[in-house]
């Protein structure tokens, strides 16, 4: 299906609460049955009140869904663009059960309301977790077929007929047996006067005429000529612009500042000194960063000036030998462990910064009695009661204008960056524009947390007999959604350990609660699978040469309680030529894993040269996450995800020097380029389980298969990220 | 009062010698499409073209670029090459978040128009030094190919 090319996604700031209709929300989402780990009887602490329906000459039969007397089909968006086409799956979820008319469709942003456009799973309004699809695919289906069932009663009202002998397409209802039509424009006053059923029959996959097909994205035709307008990009009239300096140690605060330099630089209008932050605003943002530059400030490093990152480990290596608490116990892992040969392994992972290409920005107008924020964020309405906490006013005194975003991965899911825009926005007259250089954004991330896992297991005769995993690591759950952090379990920290694929006799998972001092920790593409997978699949490796098998043929034959992983693993496998002889220094890596309810296998083939420098030679992928809503959305989730993945692999390593950050920009804080690109084959398994998450998918088994690679090109068997050359690099002869 | 043409039309305004042309865009002119990534020349996102040629705004003196043809994001699709990077990109969906794509198609525009059959390697050397996050550079390599077929036929 094509779609039309005047099809505009409205990023204006206009997107307030209104015509929105409160009857039917998401009821569906709650008693839908939905049986996700996350789930949680949650509910919105500062839910600001809803204005009252104003749906006149419109059809808004729940808060998705609104149709006017021109058959303009606006469908509102709860969860936020970054790239990974969501807008796209949600027009098509809910255009596939409403029948809808391409050429009509509007895509809006979602006012905050975890009311209307709380995340299901979440509970409140957060894109994240690979959720969005997962989520919202019944609720959504619902509504569709909501609004279509009371579009073809009102049609069949009017002609007198069974609604039964009426079909809709294409936004339109026809009368089958005499041929009449009625536009879906002509219908909304009269459906909008019906009451919505309660139920209603939702079409058979083998129906779907959009869901399946590959269909181009809303948002990229503006993205290809600098229409889309980002955070980043709002004006608003009268705006001053600011950038800023936080203490470079976490948590000191400001001692003083002289700004005499700075205030004599043209277009520097005034500093605003805060007790953590100075912010220069300007006439743009050169003016602020210049004025920036010649500030003298002196620090108070306070509590934290003396923290590196050998204190950090020393901390979680020792913590990580503590006992943790166990989330999963099968069978009887002491005798697992007692019996056969025993090996034990310890993986670590390094501290990441997020980078998204779009630096931190939020613009914000401080009135006095309100407060408007322009942003891109992952929380909306996270983001509207924080900014109304540190502008000391009521929520329903804040709005947000959400946009599209130029990267989220994790980073705006937090508010700190809208926070810190109010606090400096409350000393501005007028609109303020704050950015964050790039060595502010990274060296003030909310950084993916260091992790040390243990593990321990043996082999009988080639088979693994006990299996214990031990994580160690941050509780971001804990800080981010404290009723889901529950009996000393992070619930992401575990994911995709706890439930294994493997079907080991004896097993055990365990997770020990473990702050780094100073550095604050947040998500990361990919989570808790990250560390997860990259520890279990290194080690079963390690385990595969312990028991002289292929690694493939290793995982095949634990897998025999999980069908869906091994086709995935049998096809990356055939895709991959796995097998067949690579020369010298060349090596195969395989990785496996259980992620958001999706199932892959990804094999990278990589070179290592004789100074341990890394040639990506391919990648082969295959996925089976159910139906695929917009099959090339997800292989391009995939493509870009196995990037995001190996750059971490190769690079990436945050790391803390007397209480700061030591990256700073893309010269210290590497990225992979184009030059260094692997080919890359993704291969869609077909399915017609429900939909399972994508978007954080593709970062995850890039590294492990990596790693694997490595240690069957060199031997070396790497047991901390990123890759160490040094250890890789052939002995030279003195 | 400093002057310049970008995308074919006089611009007027004031400005500091010393401030980079990314920043007269964006925030004197409003022209937001050309987008701040780095501030150091290290990621590509703010590339526009002066003279036909590739050039990263973040570090280009406004005072640099007086008298010369100055084209962005905005302005590339009204140029032959430009308009058929801006469709390849589309044709092969290789946007994601898109944040960086002006970046990306401004540099491709400069590569077609320079060498308009390019070789991996001609790719290589004229797009790395466009950071894409969210990893879309296979797209971008085949898109480049297929605009370039695009332009023979």
């Amino acid at each position: 299906m094509k779609l039309a090319d005047n099809m505009l996604v409205a990023a204006s700031p206009a997107n307030k609460p209104s015509g929105l209709s409160r009857r039917s929300l998401l009821a569906g989402a709650f008693a839908g049955g939905f049986m996700f780990a996350f789930q949680l009887p949650v509910r919105a602490a500062n839910e600001p009140t809803q204005p009252p329906d104003t749906t006149e000459g419109k059809f808004a039969p729940n808060a998705f869904i609104r149709i006017d007397t021109t058959g303009k089909t606006t469908l509102v968006m709860p969860q936020v663009e970054m790239g990974q086409g969501i807008y796209t799956a949600i027009a098509m979820i809910l255009a596939e059960e409403l029948d809808a008319d391409y050429a009509q469709i509007t895509l809006e942003h979602a006012p905050p309301s975890d009311k209307l456009y709380g995340n299901p799973i979440f509970i409140i309004q957060a894109t994240g977790g690979s959720t969005s699809v997962r989520a919202f695919w019944k609720p959504l289906r619902n509504a569709g077929a909501t609004a279509r069932a009371m579009l073809v009663q009102a049609a069949a009202e009017q002609w007198q007929v069974e609604p039964a002998s009426c079909t809709a397409s294409n936004g339109q209802v026809m009368h089958t047996a005499s041929g009449r039509k009625l536009s879906y424009g002509e219908l909304c006053d009269a459906a909008g006067k019906l009451t919505p059923p309660k139920e209603v029959a939702l079409k058979d996959p083998k129906d779907f005429s959009v869901i399946g097909k590959p269909l181009k994205r809303f948002d990229t035709p503006d993205k290809v000529n600098g229409k889309t307008i980002y955070g980043i990009d709002a004006m608003v009239p009268g705006m001053a612009f600011a950038t800023l300096a936080q203490c470079p140690v976490f948590g000191g605060k400001l001692a003083k500042v002289d700004d005499r330099a700075a205030k004599k630089i043209p277009g520097v209008r005034q500093i605003v000194v805060l007790d953590d932050l100075v912010a220069v605003v300007g006439d743009h943002m050169w003016a602020a960063k210049s004025g920036l530059e010649a500030l003298d400030i002196t620090w108070d490093e306070g509590p934290n000036a003396k923290i590196s990152s050998k204190d950090i480990w020393a901390h979680l290596r020792t913590a990580s030998e503590t006992d943790g608490v166990i989330a999963k116990s099968v069978g009887d892992i002491a005798k697992g462990l007692a019996t056969g040969e025993r090996i034990d392994a310890s993986y670590e992972m390094p501290f990441l910064a997020h980078a998204t290409m779009e630096p931190l920005n939020c613009t914000v107008h401080f009135k006095g009695d309100s407060c408007e924020v322009w942003t891109g964020t992952q929380i909306m309405s996270r983001v509207q009661s924080e900014a109304a906490k540190a502008a000391g006013l009521p929520i329903d005194k804040v709005t947000v204008n959400q946009h599209m975003i130029g990267g989220g991965f994790g980073r705006r899911l937090e508010p700190d960056m809208v926070v810190a825009a109010v606090r400096i926005a409350k000393q501005v007259n007028g609109p303020v524009k704050v950015v964050w250089t790039r060595e502010e954004d990274i060296q003030h991330d909310i950084y993916r947390p260091v992790y040390r896992d243990n593990i321990s297991a043996t082999l009988s005769n080639g088979k693994v007999v006990g299996f214990k995993y031990k994580i160690a690591g941050s509780a971001v759950i804990a800080r981010w959604l404290p009723p889901a952090f529950q009996k000393g379990i992070d619930i992401d920290a575990i994911d995709s350990a706890a439930d294994q694929p493997y079907d080991f006799p004896h097993f055990q998972c365990e997770y020990v609660r473990v702050e780094p001092p100073a550095v604050p920790t947040g998500f990361w593409r990919g989570v808790g699978p990250n560390n997860n997978v990259f520890a279990i699949e290194s080690f079963m490796d390690e385990l595969a040469r312990k028991a002289g098998k292929d690694p493939v043929v290793f995982r095949r034959e634990l897998l025999g309680k999980a069908p869906r992983m091994l086709a995935a693993l049998n096809l990356a496998a055939e895709k991959a030529n796995w097998g067949q002889p690579l020369p010298a220094r060349v090596g195969r890596g395989v990785s496996i894993q259980p992620t958001f309810d999706t199932s892959i296998a990804t094999v990278v083939e990589a070179e290592v040269d004789s100074q341990g420098e890394i040639r990506l030679r391919q990648v082969n992928v295959a996925v089976d996450t159910g139906i695929a809503v917009n099959p090339d959305t997800i292989v391009a989730q995939i493509e870009g995800g196995i990037v995001f993945g190996l750059t971490a692999a190769l690079y990436g390593d945050i790391t803390i020097e007397k209480g700061r950050v030591q990256q700073s920009n893309f010269h210290d804080y590497r990225m992979l380029r184009i030059d260094q690109m692997p080919k890359i084959n993704v291969h869609l398994i077909k399915s017609g389980e429900a939909p399972g998450g994508i978007g954080e998918c593709g970062v995850i088994g890039g590294p492990p298969a990596l790693r694997n690679a490595i240690y069957a090109a060199t031997g070396v068997a790497l047991r901390r990220m990123p890759i160490d050359r040094d250890a890789i690099a052939e002995r030279k002869k003195s | 009062m400093a002057n310049l043409n970008i995308n074919g039309e006089q611009k007027s305004f004031d400005a500091p010698d010393d401030m980079p042309l990314l920043w007269v865009l964006r925030d004197i002119l409003g022209m937001t499409g050309t987008k701040f990534g780095c501030g150091v020349a290290l990621c590509g996102a703010c590339t526009v073209h002066i003279d036909g040629k590739a050039v990263r705004s973040c570090l280009l003196p406004v005072s640099a670029v007086s008298g010369r043809a100055i084209t962005t994001i905005e302005g590339v699709g009204t140029t032959p090459v430009g308009a058929k990077v801006q469709k390849a990109w589309l044709d092969l969906e290789v946007i994601q978040c898109g944040y960086c794509q002006s970046g990306q198609i401004m540099s491709a525009a400069a590569l077609l128009a320079s060498t308009p059959t390019p070789d991996d390697s001609d790719i290589d050397a004229a797009m790395a030094g466009n950071i894409c996050r969210c990893g879309t550079y296979v797209r971008v390599r085949e898109a480049i190919k297929h605009a370039a077929s695009e332009r023979q036929t």
